[in-house]
């Protein structure tokens, strides 16, 4: 890799990656992410590899192996450039055909998306309603390079923005721009992102300022920031060299949680490269700028991603938030001023300098820009979605989502992760901004979409956050540390058919002191999801309380399984049942053992005659 | 279980000698030992002149950190949003009785250690299960996993 010493030596470079490129040529697009490789993305890879190579065909076709697209659903899937033609769920057998026809210059007609409300067969990519309905300003670099190749990058007009405004802007006018482009973090409070870089570049002067990329991406269902970092590791840089030039920093640090290897593989190669192409160090592009990035892995602590707890882990200590103020930009790691900005702002920071702000600004409605969301739970189409703040959950839901996995219709959706609140279906015009979700009780967060059908039981699901928020509470303040605990035994309670109306009365007011004097934001919002679900499904808590019954058939404590006269003696629960608690002869009804029982529910998902009840 | 001290020192060796190092130090030997052994704990006190409390307390705040030996195989149980509305927690309890241990756990003959994480960022494969962190099992059922987890000895 050549050493870039001045930007004629870059615009020479990008130029001759962008004159060499033959885009006519057929390209075979493999999203390889976690999700693809856990689906069998490798198998294609190595299948394509082989027979491009077995059959010669190294200057007629080109294969690229990337970050994730999004629709974690259909994968593994293929995608064709130029012509934009989309397989789903593609097995080795598919694949050579696919390579057969594409030499043939055709398509595999059987192999295509099948539209299930038309039934139609949808050939381009951009065709499918879950890409069509989408502003993937974004996501879609992702299709565009190989994650592990910055001059993928580079020949996508990569780091340009960064190295035009390095001999032609001010730093005054980068943060100006930023301002302008009213970009508000992505993270989840959603501080505008340019007056915190006022902040830093106003803060004392002289060596040692940081900047550091907040990728602690805790939140469980949400999962954006994993393909951003995996997909497109460079534009993340390039983000923070622009965040750096602007606001005097000459440190970087990303906080990566272990948990995501794959996203670490990539930055850390990724870092390499730019450091030996001269985009990163001493002097970059002879222009007497220098930073540099290191990259700190987390441990497995939620409450890192507080920016408090994250700086004290970044200096190799235990991850508990402090008091603020002091804020980081006044008091950060190692007492220098620090400034922490999540993947996803990051990532956009490139955009907005390569339009303009005015541009960028064009896109959202009541926010700028867009938004990912990472759609997961009871819905037909899982995967991450990028849409203009601005858009209503319903279209998210249904024209990209695809509407209801099951039978049972959709009930609710949760926004927030742990930190946020469920938003009921007859809201489901409201349209995302920050704003918004506030008002409806829940947060933007950092991206979490996780959709709630009629078997979703609120308690069950309000349950699961405070028992995690009990597990990751550092336990430094009291008000956290006993209120989540105290909070979980109370749902707990309720759940087990244990409650009573007092514990709602006491669960509340446990909500509303815990959001008061909490410490940081783990505590203060972890009222949250118990609150909006007490807020707009109070009447399931009735249930709970009053008639000991969980309409969704979910708490273990409420419900037991009987098999009803459809049952045809097949036997397939016989040999789903865990526990062995299930008997009967042959073409004969069979009986739970309700002893034995463990409400598990293996055998009303394997039943095909719906003979399985909860009671 | 006495661990190489040789490997101990090797690890430390490799970072500058400062409280910074101390969380990638620790991670080091969790990959190096399968978990942070006291010897390594000590050691790290008496270089770095930091107190051993506070390197303890580290190993027990951090989750992906394990004072105890862990087995030879790690079964990770995503306990996410999308996970748990799918099941996972079904998935757990039947994991946990088949081997006879609690998540956090790992069985007598040292064969596995199972564990459960909040997100593993890979929703679309919702219940999910890692084993060794490699091998990914989707739709995980309390029926399927029993039967995958066989292949691991």
């Amino acid at each position: 890799m050549d050493y870039l010493s001045s930007r004629e030596e870059f615009t020479a470079l990008q130029e001759r990656l962008c004159s060499d490129y033959n885009a006519d040529i057929p390209t075979i697009i493999i999203p390889a992410g976690t999700c693809g490789q856990a689906s069998g993305a490798s198998d294609l890879v190595r299948t394509a590899q082989r027979e491009i190579i077995r059959r010669k065909l190294q200057d007629k076709l080109h294969l690229r192996v990337t970050g994730c697209h999004g629709f974690c659903q259909m994968e593994p899937s293929v995608l064709i450039e130029p012509a934009g033609t989309f397989y789903p769920r593609v097995d080795i057998t598919g694949m050579k055909r696919i390579i057969d026809a594409l030499v043939r210059q055709e398509v595999v007609e059987d192999l295509l998306f099948v539209d299930e409300e038309t039934g139609q067969r949808i050939a381009r990519q951009d065709d499918i309603p879950f890409y069509r309905h989408q502003s993937r300003l974004l996501l879609s670099q992702n299709e565009k390079i190989d994650p592990l190749d910055v001059y993928d990058y580079l020949r996508i007009g990569g780091y340009f923005a960064f190295v035009r405004l390095l001999a032609d802007m001010e730093p005054r006018q980068v943060i100006e721009e930023v301002k302008d482009s009213e970009l508000r973090g992505r993270g989840g409070a959603g501080f505008p992102t340019g007056m915190k870089w006022e902040f830093l570049s106003g803060a004392a002067d002289g060596k040692g300022k940081y900047i550091v990329c907040n990728a602690d991406e805790g939140d469980p269902g949400a999962y954006m920031d994993r393909s951003l970092l995996e997909g497109n590791p460079h534009s993340i840089i390039e983000g923070m060299l622009i965040g750096a030039y602007a606001t005097g920093a000459d440190q970087g640090v990303m906080y990566v949680r272990t948990e995501y290897p794959l996203a670490i593989k990539h930055l850390n190669n990724a870092l390499k490269q730019s450091r030996a192409l001269g985009l990163l160090g001493g002097n970059i592009l002879g222009s007497g700028f220098s930073f540099d990035i290191s990259l700190v892995k987390g441990a497995g602590a939620f409450v890192c991603g507080e920016e408090t707890a994250l700086m004290r882990s970044i200096e190799g200590r235990m991850g508990e938030p402090c008091q603020r103020p002091p804020f980081p930009v006044q008091k950060g790691i190692h007492g220098k001023p620090t400034l922490i900005n999540n993947v996803e702002t990051w990532a956009n920071i490139p955009v907005v300098l390569r339009d303009g702000a005015q541009e960028y600004r064009k896109t959202g409605r009541m926010n700028t820009g867009t938004k990912i969301f990472s759609l997961v739970g009871k819905i037909k189409n899982t995967g991450l979605v990028e849409v203009p703040m601005g858009t209503p959950v319903r279209e998210i839901i249904y024209d990209i989502g695809g509407g209801q996995s099951g039978k049972a219709g959709i009930k609710a959706v949760q926004t927030g992760g742990p930190s946020g609140g469920c938003i009921p279906a007859g809201m489901f015009d409201i349209p995302i901004s920050y704003e918004s979700l506030a008002q409806a009780g829940s947060i933007m967060g950092s991206g979490g979409m996780i959709v709630m059908d009629g078997n979703t039981c609120m308690i069950d699901v309000a349950k699961y956050f405070m028992n995690f928020l009990k597990d990751e509470s550092c336990g430094k303040c009291f008000a956290c540390r006993k209120g989540t605990q105290r909070m979980f035994e109370l749902l707990d309670d309720i759940a087990s058919g244990r409650g009573t109306l007092n514990h709602l009365k006491i669960l509340e007011e446990l909500a509303l002191i815990l959001k008061d004097v909490a410490m940081c934001g783990l505590g203060q919002t972890a009222p949250n999801p118990v609150l909006s679900t007490l807020k707009y499904f109070r009447e399931e808590y009735l249930e709970h309380i009053e008639h000991k019954r969980c309409p969704a058939g979910v708490c273990k404590g409420l419900i037991s399984f009987t098999i009803s006269e459809l049952c045809t003696g097949c036997g397939a629960c016989v040999k789903a049942c865990p526990e062995q608690a299930i008997t009967g002869e042959k073409k004969q009804r069979h009986v739970i053992d309700q002893d034995r029982c463990s409400r598990c529910g293996a055998c009303k998902s394997i039943c095909k005659f719906e003979a399985v009840e909860i009671h | 279980m006495a661990v190489d001290t040789k490997k101990v020192d090797e690890i430390i060796a490799g970072y500058e000698k400062s409280e910074e190092s101390l969380l990638a130090i620790l991670q080091d030997f969790q990959r190096e030992f399968n978990y942070v052994p006291e010897e390594g704990m000590e050691k790290l006190s008496e270089l770095f002149g930091v107190p051993a409390s506070k390197i303890y307390a580290m190993g027990t705040f951090y989750k992906a950190l394990s004072l105890e030996p862990t087995g030879r195989h790690t079964c990770k149980v995503c306990t996410g949003t999308a996970c748990h509305l799918k099941g996972a927690s079904n998935v757990v309890d039947v994991i946990g009785r088949q081997l006879k241990i609690r998540p956090g756990e790992t069985t007598k003959d040292m064969r596995f250690t199972l564990q459960t994480v909040n997100c593993v960022g890979a929703c679309a494969l919702a219940p999910v299960v890692v084993v060794d962190d490699k091998d990914y099992y989707e739709g995980a059922s309390p029926q399927n996993i029993l039967k995958n987890l066989k292949n691991y000895k």
